[in-house]
């Protein structure tokens, strides 16, 4: 199979950004495109098999706050269990939020209903993790990226879709020949461009990347991330970047948030939480993140946490952080940090938040 | 330091002398729609006390040939060749019982996913036990006893209270702390790390990593380290051997690869991967896939994805990248690269 090229078509992106949508028909960049105010999502934990009782709640989202710019990249890192694919999936409206609200250019999803929640889910696209599990293996390439435009017809005339389809696939790098193979003919690079396409075809303000690059190869990642760039570039699109890999967050976000246990613990822009993180969960987390070049190995602060993540149906009170922190003190118990600023220049959600270079800076 | 060999020479058993030698060994699978090969004359050596990290994307043949090492490869449909000594012995033409007194005590390996590599209907503590149950024969009380030391060795808490508790009320960190006290339980002279730490978020990765170098420096016993991650190689490894499509590509000490790529690969490596300790610019990804290893290119399999590539005229004679196979070579004292221009890649990376 031919490989895919980096290169673009000149014919299919000229087509696609004359298109209604395009970056020069949006709004202008910066503004505020999306916002999570105390987003909560709870799952109950039930017992019993005739007669279910509830018996608890797992707090997958306990108190998100966000907000997405437009033509920005926001990347949300955590570990395992920190409820950052429950985030993307309360966003493109998969799961309904237990309480808090989204607002997207100021309008609350929960009253959405009819024409408006449809416009929403095509505005709001999702890109997802495994690009084996994601693509339905009985359908071709073809059908589906264009599977979308069966529900927003507006977008593409049928009598365009097998040329929009293949303008697509050649933007983001497969060969506009491929429209008949199936995803299994396919590698997971590949596959993945598949997902971005799919997505592009209905012409979003946003892409929710769910781990997009977690499952490739080192060298097949660093072709999906440029890709992301330049789409992000030319159609002014607006990611939010949900991973745990924090070298590819630092790389591709403008803003960083970092969550734990269901909330935000701090936020700042790149710089600001790599360079000098002041929640003690972020220099733990950015402290063991092995580093690459040799002359920086053993410069670097370490800080081992102790133990696990505690359950989330079963949260610390207080900080939730407080269970595995040195700096914890009788007040983190009875008192939740806000997420403000201390004095550090962003914010962070710790009583006693504090700057502390952790990964050393490459100076040569 | 790891010694490697190009020429298989025989070696006399000396202070220093390597635990484990790897011989051009060969790994096929046969299979309907042709041959798989998935590992095409690797060899290295181990003494005690190293760390080699084995670098390679998926269907590089890392794991391949440390299943191969191991012993735990089907064979058939593998077909595996070449030679694997262990203090001195060939692992590949010694009787099956021979091997099985091996395994365990002189190599043993932990593997990526805990969770499927260890039973679930069976207690953690008995899983463990196991080990001295059948290789050393004690009682079934005594062997509990051993477990519950182990699992403290490897620091997981209230031990005594969770040796019999199942696979499933462990944490992932948690289990690959399982798996490792199984596999040290025999006191190794070599242990085969392969992945340990994919499936496992950083900061689990980096108390496994640290429980890995404590216990190497209590025991002496060599490490053998598969992984695909540039920053687990740099921070727990002395030497490094590349790999792409069943080849070793480029070896030599961390330090050395690291600062400055002798093959194309490897420097593609390099310049793909973000850094957590810099933005950076735009990445430099590899172009293409990795090879089918049923098909993999003639010449220097890197070619087709090489930026470097010469071919034709521009070539050397007999250094035409997509015709002649680039032996493995000595391109500076202690490296070795598998490419005809090495010397243009070394230095390239002073941006």
């Amino acid at each position: 199979m031919p490989e895919p090229s980096e290169s673009t078509g000149a014919t299919a992106a000229s087509a696609l950004s004359a298109a209604p949508g395009s970056a020069s028909a949006r709004g202008p960049l910066g503004e505020t495109l999306l916002e999570m105010r105390d987003l909560q999502k709870h799952f109950p934990l039930t017992q019993g098999v005739l007669f279910k009782r509830t018996i608890g709640h797992v707090r997958a989202v306990d108190g998100v706050n966000m907000t997405l710019r437009r033509g920005e990249t926001v990347g949300l890192v955590g570990e395992s269990g920190c409820g950052k694919s429950t985030v993307s999936k309360l966003l493109v409206a998969l799961e309904k939020p237990t309480g808090g609200s989204i607002l997207y250019k100021g309008k609350d999803l929960a009253s959405m209903s009819g024409r408006a929640l449809k416009q929403y889910r095509r505005e709001v696209q999702i890109i997802f993790q495994d690009p084996y599990s994601s693509l339905n293996p009985r359908m071709t390439v073809g059908d589906i990226v264009a599977e979308g435009w069966s529900v927003h017809a507006d977008i593409a005339p049928r009598k365009d879709r097998l040329k929009r389809t293949q303008e697509l696939l050649d933007r983001v790098g497969l060969n506009p020949d491929y429209v008949n193979r199936y995803p299994h003919q396919f590698s997971g690079g590949q596959r993945q461009r598949i997902g971005i396409a799919r997505a592009l075809a209905l012409q979003p303000e946003i892409i929710v990347c769910d781990e997009p690059v977690s499952a490739l190869d080192v060298s097949v990642q660093a072709q999906v991330v440029n890709l992301l760039e330049d789409l992000q570039d030319d159609f002014g699109l607006s990611y939010l970047f949900i991973a745990h890999d924090l070298s590819v967050v630092r790389h591709i976000s403008d803003r960083v948030a970092v969550m734990y246990l269901g909330s935000i613990v701090e936020e700042g822009t790149d710089e600001q939480v790599y360079t000098t993180p002041s929640h003690p969960y972020t220099q733990a987390l950015l402290s063991s993140v092995p580093l690459h070049e040799p002359h920086l190995r053993g410069q670097k602060d370490r800080i081992l946490l102790q133990g696990d993540v505690p359950s989330p149906a079963d949260p610390p009170s207080g900080c939730r952080f407080r269970t595995r922190c040195w700096k914890a003190q009788d007040i983190c118990a009875t008192e939740a940090p806000a997420l403000v600023d201390r004095g550090q220049g962003h914010p962070a959600a710790c009583h006693f938040a504090e700057a502390r270079a952790v990964v050393p800076v490459d100076v040569d | 330091m790891t010694q490697f060999q190009t020429e298989p020479s025989p070696r006399v058993a000396a202070a220093g002398a390597p635990l484990l030698e790897v011989d051009d060994l060969h790994v096929e699978f046969q299979q309907r729609s042709g041959v798989v090969h998935a590992v095409n004359g690797i060899s290295y050596s181990l003494a005690a006390g190293e760390t080699l990290a084995i670098l390679g994307e998926s269907g590089s043949g890392k794991s391949v040939s440390a299943q191969a090492i191991m012993g735990i490869l089907d064979v058939p449909p593998a077909v595996v060749t070449g030679a694997i000594r262990f203090e001195g012995r060939d692992m590949l033409t010694m009787s099956e019982e021979d091997q099985r007194q091996i395994r365990g005590p002189g190599i043993s390996m932990i593997f990526q996913d805990a969770l499927s590599s260890l039973n679930p209907v069976y207690s953690v503590g008995w899983q463990i036990g196991e080990m001295f149950r059948v290789h050393q024969g004690v009682s079934r009380k005594d062997a509990k006893a051993k477990a519950i030391e182990l699992m403290d060795r490897v620091r997981i808490p209230a031990a005594a209270k969770r040796v019999d508790d199942y696979p499933h009320q462990f944490s992932g960190g948690m289990r690959q702390r399982v798996m490792i006290a199984m596999a040290i339980a025999l006191d190794p002279r070599i242990l085969i790390a392969d992945e340990p730490t994919t499936a496992l978020d950083v900061t689990v990765q980096a108390q496994v990593m640290d429980l890995l170098k404590d216990l190497q420096r209590e025991t002496g016993m060599g490490l053998i380290l598969i992984t695909h991650d540039l920053g687990v190689v740099n921070e727990v490894a002395d030497e490094v051997a590349v790999m792409y499509a069943g080849r070793i590509v480029e070896r030599g000490t961390v330090d050395d690869v690291f600062t400055d790529a002798g093959h194309p690969y490897t420097e593609g490596l390099m310049n793909s991967v973000p850094q957590v300790e810099s933005k950076g610019g735009r990445l430099q990804p590899i172009a293409g896939q990795p090879p089918n290893l049923a098909a993999i290119p003639s010449g220097c399999p890197f070619h087709p994805r090489c930026a470097r590539r010469r071919l034709g005229a521009e070539a050397a004679p007999g250094q035409e990248c997509s015709v002649d196979v680039p032996p493995l070579r000595l391109i500076a004292p202690g490296r070795e690269a598998a490419c005809h221009y090495s010397e243009e890649v070394l230095g390239a990376r002073a941006v």
